[in-house]
């Protein structure tokens, strides 16, 4: 395939750069606005890692003064924001805008406008949230940024406890980047149902659709409570309402139950799109095709609807007594069932195969083994006499983070260096991709595996500081001393992605002899994407052309 | 790529797949519902935890005449749809008014029923629990009529003009697919506020 790389003149070349700006802002192009979607989460994932970074160096050491208790408080409100709604969901639905079209064979998305839409509604929620350290206090001179945790539970955010428009800005922010990702989600639905291509059938589509196809069907469940619970805290704070108000009869568990009926299929939410990338890389680079597609598909679309029944063992600490206690324990570990599924599947997929271990399939074989990991501390936590003990404890949140870090970053990383040669034409450094995977590694190791142990030995979590003789010192300093391996590997990814994009090696359309869509257009692919629509034969369109004298159509 | 195989076309035939206006609405039928379904749970969790009046039974009548005109509008808008499919106009911008009509009739109803509740019982959003969650839920609802009022108003108008033929019925459909929305969510508001909840 590399005999067909084209010279790409590109005749923007000689324009002004209020051109390309225009260019740009006006675009409703699913690739355009899948890079834009991109470029703003790289933007506040590094601004949410340095509010990490700000508090582990708060917490390297016992009665620190770093920051303030306030400033701590708003940190960790910011840094879980950000990182779910303006971080994990934007890159993901900034890969999804990129990929789904091509993948099925259209030129654009469904509902191409609504799209740019959806695109800078979500932008625009990000920086209102961000605004809040600027206009914050309001009037009142009170508070500046959202301080109430990202789950913000009543009676916090009742206007005597939170003065000001912090949580205002966190209200807002969050409702418009809501309205956003359900734009999004319809986009990706409507686009994969009615737009596939001549011969691609749903039992024939790339596992990747599939899986945004859930996740998309996900978001309108899920971020519509989170959208509605947003509407009734505004209608307390505005109107003078009594939802949440305890005062006049009002409930703070109910907001508890609100929040997490999104919070926790929101988790499945980021992670699928992850799972989509591995169903991707994972056999391109074990040279196979993917075993157990129909088996996949189930798993997925079974994840989709149990997760939907979890949401209240974040809630086990709060007292609800035997029954749904046991029901919740009970659909938790039900959930691992299918996730267990996929795993083999990719194991299986593994098996046997001749492994390239390029940087893509490193992060890749990283994220397997530590999915698996994150995954049985949940089942841990899914115990609720277990989850009395160490719930809100450091624990919790070395459980999520290695979902979060372990799982979804690290597939994130796979992705970035498998579709940047499709993005930009140019291949990222091996090299430095291995110094990346390494060091990140590392790092995550160091800071997600030893922050397990304060959390056993009692650490709650939002703390600002801790006494000296609480014996969690070494763990905290191992904890914080992985941060800055983290930091140095994130800088270097930067640095690859800037430099390969001047210097990196040309890719040509297709650099890892793949065998779904994306790779017959052009790296990168013109706006039309395809000159004639494709029509497809078997679930790998590309293997199919490639070896024409035993084509898959005549197997599935 | 374009000296690879030529794949056996004829083995596709006809590729037919949903119509995308069609599924985004559903989508956002399905995202919508989830939000009532919110607004309800929270209507019922908080049936009779008032601590102080007025209570349902005290101020609240059962909208007979409102629901009837809102449920009818259904059938209206549905032939609407069936009469432009068809090409004829005039009929179709009857049922097209007769829509609008109904509609307003019952958003009538409800300011009506809100000034009668707040000008002769003074019951409020911040006057109890029931305020809070009556005005939100019913709220919620009739601002969802005023959008519905809003796209089928605008195709009237668009119609009266000459502007609108038998090519826009799917759009049409479209449109009247959110409106049967709103009448359905309307039935589950109507038998938790007024029927259970009184």
């Amino acid at each position: 395939m590399a005999t067909q790389t084209q010279v790409i003149v590109n005749p923007a070349t000689r324009r002004g750069w209020l051109d390309h700006v225009q260019d740009w802002v006006t675009t409703v192009d699913h690739k355009k606005i899948g890079l834009m979607y991109i470029g703003y989460a790289l933007i506040f994932l590094v601004i949410a890692g340095l509010e990490a970074i700000l508090m582990r160096i708060q917490l390297l050491v016992p009665n620190n003064n770093f920051v303030s208790p306030q400033v701590f408080n708003r940190l960790f409100t910011m840094h879980g924001t950000t990182m779910v709604f303006f971080v994990g969901m934007p890159i993901l639905f900034g890969f999804g805008n990129y990929l789904v079209p091509l993948m099925i064979g259209a030129r654009d998305m469904a509902f191409p406008r609504l799209n740019a839409f959806s695109f800078w509604v979500s932008a625009f929620g990000g920086l209102l949230l961000y605004f809040s350290y600027f206009a914050g206090s309001g009037l009142y001179g009170a508070g500046t940024a959202p301080d109430v945790g990202w789950f913000a539970y009543a009676p916090l955010t009742a206007r005597v406890f939170s003065p000001g428009h912090s949580t205002d800005y966190w209200t807002l922010s969050i409702f418009i980047s809501g309205i956003g990702s359900i734009g999004t989600a319809l986009n990706i639905v409507a686009t994969t149902l009615c737009m596939r291509c001549p011969g691609m059938k749903l039992s024939r589509m790339p596992l990747l659709v599939w899986l945004y196809l859930v996740t998309s069907g996900l978001v309108f469940v899920t971020i519509s409570p989170l959208t509605a619970a947003q509407i009734m805290l505004c209608i307390d704070r505005y109107l003078g309402g009594h939802f949440f108000d305890t005062q006049a009869g009002g409930s703070a568990v109910l907001w508890m139950h609100f929040f997490w009926i999104f919070g926790h299929p929101e988790v499945y939410i980021l992670v699928l799109p992850a799972f989509a990338f591995a169903n991707e890389i994972i056999p391109v680079f074990s040279r196979k095709a993917i075993f157990g597609y129909p088996a996949m598909v189930a798993a997925s679309v079974g994840i989709g609807f149990v997760s939907l029944s979890v949401w209240a063992h974040h809630m086990f600490t709060v007292g609800m007594g035997p029954g749904p206690n046991a029901f919740f324990t009970f659909s938790t570990m039900v959930i691992s069932v299918p996730t267990g599924i996929k795993i083999f599947n990719w194991l299986a997929t593994l098996w046997g195969g001749n492994i390239h271990f390029t940087t893509p399939m490193k992060f890749a074989i990283g994220f397997l083994f530590q999915f698996l990991i994150a995954g049985l501390t949940g089942i841990m936590l899914s115990v609720s006499p277990f989850d009395w003990q160490l719930g809100n404890s450091y624990f919790v949140v070395a459980h999520f983070h290695y979902v979060l870090v372990g799982a979804i970053l690290f597939m994130i990383f796979s992705a970035f260096y498998y579709w940047y040669p499709k993005m930009t034409g140019r291949m990222l450094s091996d090299k430095l991709g291995s110094w990346h995977f390494w060091l990140f590694l590392i790092g995550f190791h160091l800071t997600f595996d030893f922050m397990h142990i304060p959390g056993l030995l009692g650490m709650p979590r939002r703390i600002y500081t801790y006494e000296a003789d609480r014996g969690w010192e070494i763990w905290n300093i191992i904890v914080s001393s992985g941060a800055v391996f983290q930091a140095v590997a994130t800088l270097i990814f930067v640095w690859n992605m800037i430099a390969s994009y001047f210097k990196g090696e040309k890719s040509g359309p297709d650099p890892w002899d793949a065998w779904t869509l994306e790779w017959t257009t052009s790296s990168p692919p013109p706006s039309y994407n395809f000159a004639t629509l494709p029509v497809v034969e078997s679930r790998r369109p590309l293997w199919d052309r490639k070896h024409p004298e035993e084509p898959d159509s005549q197997y599935e | 790529m374009s000296t690879a195989v030529a794949l056996a076309h004829e083995q596709i035939g006809e590729w037919k797949q949903p119509s995308r206006g069609i599924v985004g609405m559903a989508c956002l039928v399905i995202a919508e519902s989830a939000i009532f379904i919110i607004f309800v749970v929270a209507y019922l969790f908080y049936i009779g935890k008032s601590l102080r009046g007025p209570t349902p039974r005290e101020v609240l009548e059962i909208p007979w005449f409102a629901s009837i005109c809102l449920l009818s509008s259904s059938i209206t808008v549905h032939f609407a749809v069936h009469d432009l499919r068809h090409s004829r106009i005039g009929r179709f911008i009857t049922w097209l008014a007769a829509t609008v009509l109904l509609g307003g009739i019952f958003l009538a109803a409800t300011a009506m029923e809100w000034y009668d509740l707040i000008y002769h019982y003074g019951l409020t959003i911040r006057t109890n629990l029931f305020g809070t969650t009556f005005y939100s839920l019913v709220g919620l609802h009739a601002s969802h009529v005023i959008v519905g009022l809003i796209m089928l108003g605008l195709a009237l108008v668009f119609a009266f003009f000459g502007k609108v033929n038998a090519h826009h019925a799917e759009r049409l459909e479209v449109v009247s697919i959110y409106w049967h929305f709103v009448d359905a969510v309307w039935v589950v508001v109507f038998t938790v506020v007024y029927i259970i909840g009184r």
